[in-house]
């Protein structure tokens, strides 16, 4: 092509050319892969829990004919709500499965039938019944009732119909009575209700995430309570009114390390000071919520901070130059403009706590409870806490809970988060 | 509790009604004198609600500490209150600086707020070294950092409490140093050149969906990490173990280790994307003007100028991982073995202070406080790194500006 053949058109050059540009391709494909291997981790960590978890949002129920045999439940005829409280619902229930499969003599064949119900369920279902309205005993009608988790685990295909029966949950006999109640349409599937209100318990089929939820809410807004005024005073004050010295210095550095600092030393510091030192109760959200707002306190004062320089200086002089105090000028004038970027900010922290599990544990809202709360005073647990409840079961049930509250968790913080970009989008002013 | 909540919302109450009725006056007497007060009627409102409210307050604390009966506190307060509005009020007049009062107060109470933040440091730094003092009152300090044997739990019992050899620490250390590694060597190389290729090659739209992405997985909470270690990825590995012919367990350094490097990848990624930005564009220019490829700029060039802040970034990653709980606590298996082995079960820092500090606690025990010592250590390690850190980034961040 040329006449002069140049030293970077020599054999040596081209080659060498061929190799750099090798290299060059070899380390786009690495940056390529790297990016590949996160969102591949997060597709994997997101379909495992989803792929598990959705199965839990549906559930399988019994409708049966129940007698509520006088002489069972209050032989005495007196009605006493506290003995009534006592009854043997557990015998209406084993009666009206007998009955229900009247061919059924054998005893073992006879705790087999009545395993197909949810056996600590349907009694207190009933018990609730009659503890509302003593007069329906005597009475004669249908309850709609959750299955055992093994019945509704085999329905829903997770457990091998062609296994040997001993290495398996159900037996055969029960897979037939099971397959037969679909049949008829006495076992159904729908919507899993108790999922959502009922609280935890020891049983698969009855566990709920409502103590959990009600727990987060109630912790989230003593977190909030304290955190955002409390982050919002420090970051003004930093921002504004701080001289400029070595106290102040230290401060400065102490926010950002606070903000760095293992979030279980806060629970540490919770279960040390609140509890041991102030002798509050374990496990209830006023104290969850108070280690909570310590932890996210960093974050919160941080992103104001953030917010506060952003806005120009020529705001605030403005204010100040027509006779506007210090005091005045910052909170009419600057403090507006911030706003939005704070609760931005303010929320992003909030779904962080939302999160957080270690602290909680060590102040002991890790207890097994099977009542709501209905205050910040009375124990609670937290959904990141349920779920670290819940994964030490192995059961197949109990993982198709877990991973359910744990999508609950999930698609909460996708909202919040959310919310605060679609406020940031809208709200924030670029200057 | 709920006579707290009554007394708090009478304190409130004052201070309203001393705002509303000062305010009042201050509007009636000082229209006549418009132009030539000091304070506008609503600081004057403000004065008197605060002194009013405030001594009710006070009362309320002051009472709350000697245990006074709920009755008689409502009377200390109002009385207080009483005299607190009638002192604002005869303050009122066109002279009187309410304004710089009120902002006075309100500047006290910003320093308060910032002073929290202090106040968290000391109490964490007080209640961990209390508690550590009398843990190494029965525990030498140098039978815990050098002790070959963690058996906390056993030592529970009567005969062994205090037993030289039971609170070696040495194994968790190990165990934390191991995951911590295998966290550190997933997440450091991948979240680097995540952010090499997000700030040279990627595109304008393309940063757009991947950063955000990226980002999500910054946003799961550890505890479902936990979930993903203990029943996906450790049976993952073990089936995967299995189809080689090795039997490993489930729960392991490798499986609490891999899946926290996943966690902390975007950490790096973004940490390093902004030390990479911040090396001023010239001195690639001067680079590609020598004929470099793209990569050769980034390796011999940017990176060598960015080394400083990817260094800072690495160790808040380390730091980030030393302190990481709940996916130990699921996946690491938590015995406490002094090993090397990655496809063994190990124990960690973290792990054995939620071990040790939930369920009953026995302040007296010397289980117990190991915990607060652990936690005294894990404190110490992270401030360290989170210091240097900050020094090193804030050094290097001077010096292109």
């Amino acid at each position: 092509m040329s006449s002069s053949p140049s030293i970077h058109a020599s054999e040596r050059a081209l080659k060498r050319l061929k190799k750099r540009h090798a290299r060059e391709r070899r380390f786009k494909v690495m940056g390529l892969s790297a990016i590949a291997i996160a969102v591949m981790a997060l597709i994997w960590l997101l379909y495992s829990v989803i792929g598990t978890g959705y199965k839990a949002f549906y559930t399988h129920s019994f409708t049966l004919d129940v007698e509520m045999t006088e002489s069972v439940l209050d032989p005495t005829g007196a009605r006493d709500p506290d003995a009534l409280r006592k009854s043997n619902y557990r015998r209406i229930v084993q009666n009206a499965m007998y009955e229900r499969f009247p061919d059924v003599t054998d005893r073992k064949a006879k705790k087999e039938l009545f395993d197909i119900i949810s056996t600590s369920g349907a009694p207190n279902h009933l018990r609730q019944m009659a503890y509302n309205d003593p007069s329906i005993i005597g009475q004669s009608f249908t309850i709609t009732v959750p299955t055992s988790d093994d019945v509704d685990q085999l329905l829903k295909g997770n457990i091998d119909r062609d296994l040997d029966e001993s290495r398996r949950k159900v037996s055969d006999r029960q897979i037939a009575w099971v397959d037969q109640l679909m049949e008829t349409g006495e076992i159904k599937s729908g919507f899993n209700k108790g999922f959502f209100v009922n609280p935890d318990s020891r049983d698969a089929e009855l566990a709920g995430i409502a103590t959990a939820f009600l727990g987060s809410l109630m912790t989230l807004f003593v977190t909030a309570l304290m955190a955002i005024p409390v982050g919002i005073g420090a970051a003004i004050w930093l921002d504004e009114f701080a001289p400029r010295n070595r106290f102040v210095d230290f401060i400065e550095i102490n926010i950002n390390n606070l903000a760095a600092v293992p979030s279980i030393i806060f629970g540490v510091l919770g279960l040390a000071i609140f509890i041991n030192f102030f002798g509050l109760p374990r496990s209830i959200p006023i104290v969850g919520g108070l280690v909570l707002g310590l932890r996210a306190l960093p974050t919160v004062i941080i992103a104001t901070r953030a917010t506060l320089m952003a806005v120009p200086q020529s705001i605030r002089d403005g204010a100040l130059s027509i006779g506007a105090s210090h005091v005045q000028a910052v909170f009419h004038h600057k403090l507006p403009h911030a706003g939005p970027g704070i609760l931005t900010g303010s929320i992003i922290a909030m779904a962080q706590a939302l999160g957080e599990t270690a602290p909680l544990l060590m102040i002991g809202m890790v207890a097994f409870l099977t009542e709501v709360p209905n205050s910040p005073t009375d124990p609670a647990t937290v959904l990141p806490v349920q779920i670290y409840i819940w994964s030490s079961n192995a059961e197949r049930a109990w993982v198709e809970k877990t991973s359910a509250a744990i999508m609950i968790l999930l698609l909460v913080l996708i909202l919040i988060n959310g919310f605060a970009i679609w406020l940031r989008n809208r709200l924030e002013k670029r200057w | 509790m709920n006579s707290i909540l009554i007394l708090i919302c009478v304190t409130l109450a004052l201070t309203a009604i001393s705002f509303v009725f000062a305010r009042q006056k201050a509007r009636r007497q000082l229209a006549v004198a418009a132009k030539t007060i000091h304070s506008q009627p609503s600081y004057h409102g403000w004065f008197a609600g605060l002194m009013s409210g405030g001594l009710a307050f006070l009362a309320l604390i002051v009472s709350a500490f000697l245990s006074l009966s709920p009755l008689f506190t409502i009377v200390l307060m109002v009385v207080l209150a009483v005299l607190g509005f009638f002192f604002a009020m005869n303050r009122i007049g066109a002279d009187f600086r309410a304004r710089t009062y009120v902002e006075y107060f309100i500047k006290s109470i910003l320093v308060l707020c910032s002073l929290i933040a202090v106040f968290t440091t000391i109490g964490i730094i007080f209640s961990l070294l209390f508690e550590s003092m009398r843990f190494f009152k029965e525990v030498s300090f140098l039978d815990f950092v050098t002790g070959l044997d963690w058996s906390a739990q056993t030592a529970f019992r009567d005969d062994q409490v205090g037993q030289s050899g039971s609170f070696g620490a040495v194994p968790i250390f190990a165990g934390t140093f191991l995951i911590t590694l295998i966290a550190v060597s997933i997440a450091a190389p991948i979240g680097l050149m995540i952010a090499i290729f997000l700030s040279e090659y990627a595109s304008v739209r393309a940063k757009r969906i991947i950063k955000p992405t990226i980002e999500i997985l910054a946003g799961i909470p550890t505890i479902v990490y936990g979930f993903f270690a203990l029943l996906t990825f450790g049976p993952f590995i073990r089936g995967f173990a299995e189809s080689m012919g090795f039997g490993i367990p489930t729960q392991s350094a490798f499986t609490a280790g891999v899946v926290m490097g996943i966690m902390i990848i975007p950490f790096v990624s973004s940490l390093s994307n902004d030390v990479i930005n911040a090396v001023p564009q010239s001195m690639r220019d001067g680079s590609y003007a020598l004929g470099a490829t793209k990569s050769e700029t980034m390796t011999k060039v940017v990176f060598a100028g960015a080394l400083p802040g990817i260094i800072g970034a690495f160790l808040l990653a380390i730091s980030r991982a030393i302190g990481e709980t709940m996916i130990v606590v699921l996946a690491a298996g938590g015995a406490a073995n002094l090993t090397a082995n990655p496809f063994e079960s190990v124990s960690t820092v973290t792990f054995q202070i939620v071990t040790l500090l939930t369920g009953d606690l026995e302040f007296d025990s010397p289980k117990t406080l190991s915990a607060f010592a652990l936690g005294l250590m894990l404190f110490v390690v992270t401030l360290l790194l989170n210091m240097i850190a900050l020094i090193i980034v804030r050094r290097y961040s001077a010096k292109y500006e």
